[in-house]
C-alpha cells in the first residue's frame, strides 16, 4: 500500500523533473528495465562460469592430479567475478535476499564438511562443528538420526545448511567449494592460501585424508546444487521472471531498491563486515574467499557492481555489453551536480578496491594485509573503505534528489508521512 | 491492573503507587529521550487505548514496530534483519555487530588475540550458540548436552540495595556461583550437568479435547567443586527471542510505570509490579525491563551480564575476566585470561565492541503481522481482549523521541507486553526470587514475532524453559494472576480456541 502511495508521489517527482528535458531523456520505467537486463546477464554470466566450474569438478574427480586441481581451483576463481557483480541486487530485491544465503554464505566452520587441523578450534556447543560430514555417514542432528550415507544435493540444502540453526554451518555455495578445492589456509596473516593436495580426491589406493569417495560426492553435490540455485535465479531475471515482475510494476519503488542495494551493499557490508571488521580483529577469519585468498576480486567486483547499477552498464563475461538508459541519466536530469559527483566518486571506490587488487596480485594477499602492523595494508584496505563510504553519502543524495528514501521500498507508512501512526 | 489511561495525571499517580524508589531516577533512562508535550501525550493516549473494533485491522497494526518493521523472510532469516529505517551509514555498525554476536570466543592464552578470553567456566562460545537465528532457545534433545537452556543459582540471604524497596535478597551460590556453567575451557572441570526429566499433566479441555503438558524436573548432576548448598534455589531459563529490544528499552518508564496495579485496586485479579534494579552501566536503580524476570533495566545491561556469566568475558561494565568463577574457584580466577594493557582498553570484549553488539541487539528487527484481516485472526484478536489476555499483554506503546537512536524514536509498536512482574501461579514458579521479583513472578514477555517461532527455529517451543511445546499448551500453564484467563480459554468452544491461536500464530 506504501508503496504505491510512495510510487504516485515519486513519479510526479520524477515527471516535474522530466518536463523540460528533451524527448530522449529516461524514464523510470526504462532505467528498470536496463537494471532487469544487466541482473540478467549477470546471473547468465555466473550460470555459465558455474557450470565449467562443474566440468572442471568433473575432471577433477576423474582424474585427480595437480593439473586438474588447478584447473577446477582456476574455474572457480573464474566463477567469482560475474557473481560478485550480482551483489547489488540484493537488499531490496526480496526474491534475491531470500535466496543469497544458499549460495554465498561466510564465514564458515568448515570442520561441518571434511577433516580440519587439529588446532582449529571445536566447539562443544556446536557439535557438528566437528562433524566432518565426509568422514561421517550417520550422525545424530537435534535428536534425530541422519542418514548421509549418500552425500546428496537435497541432503546439503535440506539437512546439513545451518544445521541446528548455527549460522556458520554452511554447507552449500562459492565457499564450500571453496573449502573442497583449496583446504584450510593455515597460514594466518602470513603469505599462501589453503594447500589441500590433489590426492584428497584420487580413490582407492593413494587417497589422503580418508573418505576420498566421499569428499569427491560432496563436492560434486554441491557444485550440482550451484548451479541448480543459479540457474533458479537467471531465470527469474528472465523475460516474463519473477524478479522482474514487481519492479516493472512499481518502477518508483524499483529505484529505491536500486539504490538501496547500491548502499547497503557499499557501507554496511562491503565498508563495514568484509573490510573494517577484519582489520578491527585482525583476524584473517573474517577474510571473504579465505581459503583461496581470491579476497581482492571479490571485493573488486562487488564494487563494480555498484558501479554497473548506477551507469546501466555491465561488461559480460565473453566481453559483449549491455547497457541502457540508467539512474545517472535520471539523477543528472534532477539534478546534473548530484550525478557528476557520485560518478567521481563511484570511480574513486572503483580505483580503490582495485589498487588493493593489483598490491595482492603482486604478493600481498588480502589476509596478509590484516596483519597487526602492516601499515601499508591497512592503508589499501582503508583506502576501500573511505571511498566506499563516502560514495554511500552521494546514493543517499541521488535518492533525495529522485523524491526516494531508502526504508521506504521496506513499505513503511511513517516515512511517507510522519505523523501518519497519530493520524 | 488499570486499563485507563489518561495521559500524565495517571502516569504520575501510578508512579506515586509503585514508589519502589524515587520515581525521577525510574525515568532517568540512558537514552536521549526527549520530553513530550501535554498535546502529544493527549495523542499518544488516544492512539494506545485498546480497540473496540474487531470488524476490520486497526491502521498500522500490520507494522508491529513502527517504521522499524521489516517484511517477513520467508526464511529462518525472519529474526536477523536490522530496523526497516535504519540510514546506510549505520548499517556497518549494525553488521560490526552482527559479527560479534556470531564470533566464536576461544580459550587464552591464542594467537587470535583479538578473540580470546573465553571461561574459564561458561555456558557458551558465542552469542548466538544460544540466541540461535536470533530466536529462542530449545530444550535438549535427548543425550544432547543444553546450550540455550541453563540454571540459575542462588541461596537465600546477602544484603538488598538499600535503595530498593521490597527486595528479596538472595546471593550467588557460594562455590558455583551465578549460573551453573556447564562447560569449562581445557584445564578446568565445568560444574555440571544441567538434568531435566519431564512427567506428562493431562488437561481436558472443556470440549473434551486433551492436551498433555510435560511439566519438567531439574537437577545438577556430576557437581565438580563438591556438594552445592541444601538450599540452593535452581531457576531455568531458556535463551529468549532478540528482537525488538531496542524499541522495548525506549518505552518511557511512566507509560509503564502507570500499569503498576500492586494491589490490585481495580480488581481484576492481576497486580503487575514494576522490576526495579541497580543498573550497572547508570549506576543507579532503574526499571527492570530484559531478561525473564526483569533483572536488567538496559540492553548494554542484558549485553555485557551475558558476556561475563555466559561466556566469562571482561566489559567496561563487568570488568573481572573469570566471569561467574567464584573466590572458591581459585584455579579458574588465576587462569590466564584474554586481556592485555595495550589491546582492548585492557578488556576481553572492549568499550567498542560492547557498543556494537548492543547497537545490534538494539535493531534486531520485527518482522510484520500476517493475517491481519483473517476473519478467523480478528475473532482471535477479540477474544485475546475480552478474555483480558490484553490485561499483562498490553498490545500497544509509542516510544520515546530519542534524540540519537532514529530508528527507535517515536515509534507506534505493538508488543503485547506491560513489562511487569506478575504471579503465574505455582505450576511455573521456579521459587527463586530475583531483586524484587518473587519465586513465582514472571516478566510479561512481549508476543511479537511469536507465530514465526517454528520458521526461524525449527521448533515452536515457548515460556521461560521451553516447556510448552505449542501456544495452547504455553497458554494452559498459565497460573495466579492469569488463572482466570486460562480457564476462559479452557472453557472455549474449538472453533474460538483455534481463532485465538490464529491470531497468536498472525503475531
Amino acid at each position: 500500500m506504501s508503496n504505491r502511495r510512495l510510487a504516485l508521489f515519486a513519479s510526479t517527482a520524477l515527471a516535474a523533473a522530466t518536463l523540460s528535458q528533451p524527448a530522449t531523456a529516461a524514464t523510470p520505467a526504462e532505467v528498470v528495465t536496463t537494471y532487469a537486463d544487466i541482473a540478467e546477464a549477470a546471473y547468465g554470466d555466473s550460470l555459465t562460469a558455474a557450470i565449467g566450474l562443474q566440468g572442471a569438478v568433473e575432471a577433477l574427480i576423474a582424474a585427480p592430479s595437480e593439473q586438474s586441481l588447478a584447473a577446477a581451483r582456476a574455474a572457480w576463481i573464474a566463477a567469482r567475478p560475474s557473481y560478485q557483480q550480482t551483489e547489488v541486487y540484493r537488499f531490496g530485491n526480496a526474491i534475491v535476499d531470500d535466496w543469497e544465503g544458499r549460495v554465498n554464505a561466510w564465514p564458515l566452520d568448515e570442520g561441518l564438511i571434511d577433516y580440519v587441523d587439529p588446532a582449529y578450534g571445536q566447539s562443544e556447543e556446536n557439535a557438528l562443528s566437528a562433524l566432518n560430514v565426509i568422514a561421517t555417514p550417520h550422525f545424530t542432528l537435534s535428536g534425530a538420526a541422519v542418514d548421509a550415507s549418500t552425500i546428496t544435493p537435497e541432503l546439503i540444502a535440506g539437512t546439513l545448511q545451518e544445521a541446528g540453526g548455527i549460522e556458520a554451518n554452511v554447507a552449500s555455495g562459492y565457499h564450500a567449494i571453496e573449502f573442497l578445492l583449496w583446504g584450510q589456509d593455515l597460514n594466518g596473516t602470513g603469505p599462501g592460501a589453503g594447500s589441500r593436495p590433489f590426492s584428497d580426491f584420487v580413490q582407492g589406493d593413494g587417497c589422503t585424508g580418508g573418505n576420498c569417495d566421499r569428499r569427491a560426492a560432496y563436492l560434486q553435490a554441491a557444485t550440482t546444487l550451484l548451479v541448480a540455485d543459479l540457474t533458479e535465479m537467471a531465470g527469474n531475471w528472465a523475460e516474463g521472471g519473477a524478479a522482474r515482475a514487481p519492479l516493472e510494476a512499481d518502477p518508483a519503488a524499483a529505484l529505491a531498491a536500486m539504490l538501496t542495494g547500491m548502499g547497503s551493499l557499499s557501507y554496511g557490508e562491503l565498508a563495514g563486515q568484509r573490510m573494517r571488521l577484519g582489520l578491527m580483529l585482525n583476524d584473517p577469519e573474517e577474510e571473504h574467499d579465505c581459503f583461496s585468498d581470491n579476497t581482492h576480486n571479490s571485493q573488486y567486483y562487488d564494487g563494480l557492481g555498484i558501479q554497473n547499477v548506477y551507469l546501466g552498464h555491465y561488461i559480460r563475461a565473453d566481453g559483449s555489453t549491455v547497457s541502457g538508459p540508467s539512474l545517472s541519466d535520471l539523477v543528472a536530469q534532477a539534478d546534473p551536480a548530484v550525478d557528476t559527483r557520485l560518478k567521481a566518486e563511484l570511480d574513486a571506490s572503483v580505483a580503490a578496491l582495485a589498487a588493493l587488487k593489483v598490491a595482492a596480485e603482486a604478493g600481498m594477499a588480502y589476509d596478509q594485509m590484516l596483519a597487526p602492523g602492516n601499515a601499508e595494508g591497512e592503508a589499501l584496505i582503508m583506502g576501500g573503505v573511505e571511498a566506499l563510504v563516502t560514495q554511500t553519502a552521494s546514493i543517499q543524495r541521488a535518492m533525495l534528489v529522485l523524491g526516494l528514501t531508502a526504508a521506504s521500498f521496506e513499505g513503511s507508512e511513517s516515512l511517507d508521512n510522519p505523523a501518519a501512526v497519530f493520524q | 491492573m488499570i486499563r485507563h489511561w489518561s495521559g500524565l495525571a495517571a502516569a504520575l499517580g501510578a508512579v506515586a503507587l509503585a514508589a519502589p524508589v524515587l520515581a525521577q531516577s525510574l525515568d532517568d533512562s540512558p537514552l536521549a529521550m526527549l520530553p513530550r508535550s501535554k498535546a502529544e501525550i493527549a495523542r499518544i493516549a488516544a492512539v494506545v487505548a485498546p480497540t473496540r473494533d474487531f470488524s476490520k485491522a486497526e491502521a498500522f497494526e500490520v507494522k508491529s514496530a513502527g517504521a522499524a518493521t521489516v517484511r517477513v523472510r520467508p526464511t529462518a532469516d525472519a529474526f536477523s534483519q536490522f530496523s526497516g529505517n535504519m540510514a546506510f551509514d549505520r548499517q556497518m555498525n549494525f553488521n560490526l555487530g552482527n559479527a560479534l554476536f556470531t564470533k566464536t570466543w576461544v580459550p587464552s592464552p591464542s594467537s587470535t588475540r583479538a578473540s580470546d578470553g573465553l571461561g574459564p567456566l561458561f555456558n557458551a562460545r558465542g552469542c548466538q550458540d544460544c540466541h540461535l537465528k536470533d530466536g529462542r532457545g530449545h530444550t535438549p534433545a535427548d543425550g544432547e548436552k543444553p546450550v540455550s537452556l541453563f540454571l540459575r543459582l542462588s541461596v537465600p540471604g546477602g544484603s538488598a540495595p538499600a535503595d530498593i524497596k521490597d527486595w528479596l535478597a538472595t546471593q550467588p551460590e557460594p562455590v558455583y556461583g551465578g549460573q551453573l556453567q556447564n562447560f569449562a575451557v581445557e584445564g578446568h572441570a565445568a560444574e555440571g550437568r544441567m538434568q531435566v526429566s519431564y512427567a506428562d499433566v493431562p488437561v481436558i479441555l472443556a470440549d473434551g479435547a486433551v492436551v498433555t503438558l510435560r511439566a519438567p524436573d531439574y537437577a545438577v548432576a556430576d557437581a565438580a567443586y563438591g556438594p552445592m548448598r541444601d538450599d540452593v534455589q535452581l531457576s531455568p531459563r531458556i535463551a529468549p527471542q532478540m528482537i525488538g529490544l531496542g524499541l522495548l528499552e525506549a518505552i518511557p518508564a511512566a507509560d509503564l510505570l502507570a500499569q503498576v496495579d500492586e494491589t490490585d485496586r481495580d480488581g481484576d485479579g492481576i497486580s503487575g509490579r514494576a522490576s526495579v534494579v541497580p543498573s550497572a552501566e547508570l549506576a543507579r536503580p532503574a526499571l527492570g525491563r530484559f531478561g525473564l524476570k526483569a533483572g536488567a533495566a538496559t540492553v548494554r545491561d542484558q549485553t555485557a551480564a551475558a558476556f561475563s556469566g555466559d561466556m566469562g568475558l571482561s566489559t567496561p561494565l563487568h570488568p573481572d575476566p573469570w566471569g561467574d568463577c567464584s573466590a572458591a574457584q581459585d584455579a579458574c580466577r588465576t587462569a590466564p585470561d584474554g586481556a592485555e594493557p595495550d589491546s582492548r582498553d585492557g578488556l576481553e570484549v572492549d568499550q567498542q565492541s560492547l557498543d556494537l553488539v548492543t547497537f545490534y541487539a538494539r535493531n534486531l528487527a520485527v518482522p510484520e503481522r500476517r493475517d491481519v484481516d483473517a476473519p478467523q485472526v480478528l475473532r482471535g484478536k477479540e477474544l485475546f481482549y475480552s478474555l483480558n489476555c490484553t490485561g499483562c499483554h498490553t498490545p500497544k506503546h509509542v516510544t520515546a523521541r530519542l534524540a540519537d537512536q532514529p530508528e527507535q524514536s517515536f515509534q507506534l509498536i505493538w508488543p503485547y507486553t506491560d513489562l511487569l512482574l506478575h504471579d503465574m501461579g505455582a505450576g511455573l514458579a521456579d521459587n527463586r526470587p530475583e531483586g524484587r521479583a518473587t519465586g513465582r513472578e514472571w516478566k510479561t514477555p512481549p508476543l511479537w514475532g511469536i507465530g514465526l517461532t517454528a520458521q526461524v527455529s525449527g521448533h515452536s517451543e515457548f515460556l521461560h524453559d521451553g516447556r510448552a511445546r505449542t501456544l495452547l499448551e504455553a497458554i494452559l500453564w498459565h497460573g495466579g494472576e492469569a488463572e482466570a484467563a486460562r480457564d476462559a480459554v479452557v472453557a472455549l468452544p474449538k472453533p474460538d480456541r483455534d481463532a485465538l491461536i490464529a491470531f497468536l500464530e498472525s503475531l
